[in-house]
């Protein structure tokens, strides 16, 4: 446990943190910047891509989940898997194949 | 460190119901964080929700009797269904099986001493309460019953002039606290198991439970804000699913059955745990497949999780959804079938005991095949076509709910009743009751099967003359079931108050860790936690021994 | 032994399914915001030109400041943490309230932008909505039920924090025993996740 704790301790210093908020932002600025020109129906996919990768981000780094053991990373994985058949099953009614 | 453990063995022999905590009589109850005690907490506020849903049934049943009106008026029994439904699912069958059996022993089996979160336990606890009083507000305030049927379809729910907001908070308080449990079940079986109990040492019951506590945390929450939108829309009049409004009727379907489907296998999964557990314990026989029957709950639970859209066939889907639903749904059968041949197959050469429980065991499995593959017939498109909304989909939905967990629900009673209480009950009794229970219930729900075959359709307060016969017999057979349901509940009271009473560990000869502690279970549960070092099912290694001796 | 009573308290405190819990927990928070998406995703599908158009009325400026907002407090958040973990108890203070100071903004702008959108009537019920198209109703319905839930869970998560920030002054919260801090700072980090997502979804697509 006290092992445990110094190794994150080593492992995310102040300066990983403030360099991932910095990418946070950039990106956020990426996805402003990019929604001003027309990409036509990839607009919304590539806004939801940066915000995945913002999502991943904070999931691994700010939420430790990077160093944290893999029961955690099953959980997230089963969740989000979850949620993403959801949206396929029900779209197989409205998109019309 | 060495006073310590000889003051725990001292009060060792002390069972839970006598332990004195900090608070004594009814708040030592109320507010103790005990898992045994809260068990018992929900034993008497579900059994209790229970008995009112029957009497509820028991009027939609004699209202029937005759075309026309019979007791009641069209509005009140369309309010008698709305409550017999919400109160049988959302205060009976979802918490039943995991906040009571769950709940007490689910840490013993694991060799615990309480469940992960134990004040979190209490506060779930405290949420079905206050969820329950909410469903009573509901009925009595005036503007009426709600009536829009436990399902709150789009429009019924927005435009009835019934009490439809607390119900709505009912239930999605209730959804709040089934979460609540699920939540602690999962944590506590990653973490609290006795050293050496590795996943596939776990019994399987508590195997049951990790899988419905899954589906409790991931879904539950989608119908929680699909009925507090139902509230946003009527205070406020946000356009969401409001046709008129722009929303679309057909959405909500699928949010309501994203959950509401899955619900059913919260229901039936645990049941099947405890099911499992009886029918290895009276066969005296290690369970056959044990793995199998493992993974199929958690197969269950994924399948069970992806089939909702089979309760819109003919709600206007697209030929796409209908077609993948379809086909999903049949996929469901096969864990679910792979769960009847394991348990038939630990029958086979088994040393059968009929004692009451087991005599639940055998019936849950002839129920749930029967419930099952009237569930295929529904689950085939173009049958479904001809049987949807008629009293096939009840005769259907009773099979499978009542005959599964109703059953497991009252077999797990009588299998756990005397080491939850350290008293036995009437057997004799409790024989002869379960076969006028199995008699009552065939003779009330088969008819629905055969009436809504050819076309009666389901909530339905006014019939034609041709189909009075069905309805006639399955009044009677209401009356039976309820004959039986009242000897049981006084088989249980009379045990209560004046069962004999018994310190015997074992009982029934199980070789789970529940038969290893004593009877009734002490405050802390083991004197000491105990090392695992097989399998739970252990019955062969117990014969070859006594063969020895 | 007074090293054995730690070692007993280190047992009977299990950081790790203190963290699972919570995981589970924001476990059911996605799915809660999840049932939201997936409404506005079938609404946006069957009205996209109408999200379009009713999309131009949100302030793009304003969304992207309260991204920004967010954003920097979820870095404090997890400063804060770091901050305990190397003893500097004052130093992690400063963080959870501005932490905090970041929540009230921006829930301030949000307060802003309401009363912008309220003052132009495109609110629930209003005479003004009601006239315009089916899509601009539930555009504007999912704006104020997905915004107002978030706002919701920002004001239960500053609240939270101001709980572990007493906890901290009262060494509640120490150096070696900071799981309570940890996963009020998950559930910071949720809701920021949450909103990473409704941001161009309701800001970005005019």
């Amino acid at each position: 446990m006290e092992e445990k704790e110094k190794h994150s301790l080593t492992n995310h210093s102040y300066s990983v943190y403030i360099i991932v908020w910095l990418a946070l932002l950039t990106f956020t600025a990426i996805t402003v910047a990019v929604a001003g020109i027309n990409f036509g129906n990839a607009t919304i996919a590539i806004a939801l891509i940066i915000a995945s990768i913002k999502t991943y981000l904070v999931l691994t780094i700010f939420m430790h989940l990077k160093i944290e053991n893999n029961t955690f990373k099953v959980f997230i994985i089963i969740a989000i898997f979850f949620l993403i058949v959801t949206f396929v099953l029900l779209f197989s009614d409205y998109s019309n194949i | 460190m060495a006073d310590n453990s000889i003051a725990i063995s001292s009060k060792g022999h002390e069972s839970y119901i006598d332990h004195k905590g900090k608070h004594s009589g009814l708040l030592g109850w109320i507010f103790s964080t005990d898992h045994k005690r809260i068990a018992i907490l929900y034993l008497v506020a579900i059994s209790s929700w229970f008995l009112i849903a029957v009497l509820l049934g028991f009027l939609i049943r004699l209202e029937l009797l005759t075309p026309g009106e019979t007791i009641v008026g069209a509005q009140t029994y369309n309010a008698f269904f709305t409550l017999h439904g919400i109160i049988m699912v959302f205060l009976f069958v979802i918490p039943a099986i995991p906040a009571i059996f769950g709940n007490f022993f689910l840490p013993i089996m694991l060799g615990a001493k309480d469940v992960a979160f134990p004040r979190l336990n209490l506060f779930s606890w405290y949420l079905y309460i206050i969820g329950g009083i909410f469903v009573i507000i509901a009925i009595f305030l005036p503007g009426g019953a709600p009536d829009s049927g436990w399902t709150f379809y789009i429009p019924y729910s927005i435009r009835t002039s019934t009490n439809m907001i607390f119900t709505l908070s009912a239930a999605f308080i209730l959804g709040f606290s089934s979460i609540v449990t699920g939540l602690n079940f999962i944590v506590t079986i990653h973490r609290m198991r006795a050293p050496g109990m590795s996943w596939f040492r776990m019994p399987l019951f508590p195997w049951a439970l990790y899988a419905t506590g899954w589906i409790q945390v991931l879904v539950t929450p989608i119908i929680g804000i699909t009925l507090l939108l139902i509230i946003v829309e009527r205070v406020f009049r946000v356009g969401l699913f409001d046709p008129s409004l722009g929303g679309d009727p057909v959405l909500y379907q699928h949010l309501f059955w994203i959950y509401s489907h899955p619900a059913v296998y919260i229901m039936a999964v645990p049941a099947m745990g405890v099911i499992t557990e009886i029918i290895t314990v009276y066969s005296h026989k290690t369970i056959f497949g044990y793995k199998a029957i493992a993974f199929s709950s958690l197969a269950i639970a994924l399948f069970g999780s992806l089939v909702w859209g089979h309760h819109m066939f003919s709600a206007g889907m697209s030929d796409t959804a209908n077609f993948i639903f379809s086909l999903l749904t049949f996929l469901v059968a096969i864990p679910s079938a792979i769960k009847v041949f394991n348990w038939t197959a630990t029958l086979y050469k088994g040393s059968i005991d009929l004692e009451p429980p087991m005599l639940y065991g055998l019936a849950f499995i002839f129920l749930f095949t029967i419930g099952g593959l009237t569930g295929i017939m529904l689950g085939t498109l173009s049958l479904d076509i001809h049987l949807t909304d008629t009293t096939f989909v009840v005769g259907h939905f009773h099979y499978v709910i009542f005959g599964t967990t109703g059953f497991a629900f009252i077999g797990g009673l009588y299998h756990w009743f005397p080491k939850m209480f350290g008293r036995t009950y009437n057997k004799k009794l409790a024989k002869i009751s379960f076969w006028i229970l199995l008699v009552g219930f065939n003779i009330l729900y088969f008819p629905m099967f055969v009436m809504g075959w050819l076309g009666m359709p389901r909530r339905s307060y006014d019939y034609l003359p041709e189909y009075q016969s069905y309805h006639v017999i399955s009044t009677i057979g209401s009356w039976i079931l309820i004959l039986a349901l009242i000897i049981i509940v006084y088989t249980f009271i009379k045990a209560l108050r004046s069962g004999e009473r018994t310190h015997e560990m074992n009982y029934c000869g199980g070789e789970t860790l529940e038969w290893k502690v004593e009877t009734p279970p002490t405050h802390e549960n083991f004197d000491e936690i105990p090392v695992i070092t097989g399998g739970p099912y252990d019955y062969k290694q117990n014969e070859l021994e006594s063969e020895v001796e | 032994m007074s090293s054995e009573g730690n070692v007993a308290v280190h047992v009977h405190r299990d950081d790790e399914a203190t963290k699972l819990g919570m995981w589970l927990f924001l476990f059911t928070e996605l799915t809660l915001f999840g049932g939201l998406f997936l409404i506005y995703a079938v609404y946006r599908f069957t009205h996209q030109a109408d999200f379009h158009i009713a999309a131009q009325n949100m302030d793009t400026f304003i969304g992207a400041l309260n991204t920004i907002i967010l954003l920097t407090s979820s870095l404090t958040m997890v400063l804060s943490i770091t901050a305990i973990r190397r003893g500097s108890k004052k130093l992690s203070l400063l963080f959870q309230g501005i932490t905090i100071f970041f929540g009230f903004i921006f829930l301030l702008n949000k307060y802003f932008e309401w009363s912008h959108e309220i003052h132009l009537g495109n609110f629930p019920g209003s005479e003004i909505l009601l006239s315009k198209s089916q899509g601009d109703i539930l555009f504007f319905g999912l704006y104020y039920v997905m915004t107002g839930l978030h706002g919701l869970h920002v004001i239960i998560g500053m609240i939270v924090i101001a709980i572990m920030m007493r906890f901290t002054l009262k060494n509640v919260i120490t150096r070696n025993n900071n799981i309570k801090l940890e996963v009020a700072g998950l559930y910071w980090h949720l809701i920021d996740i949450i909103w990473i997502f409704l941001f161009p979804l309701f800001y970005l697509i005019s």
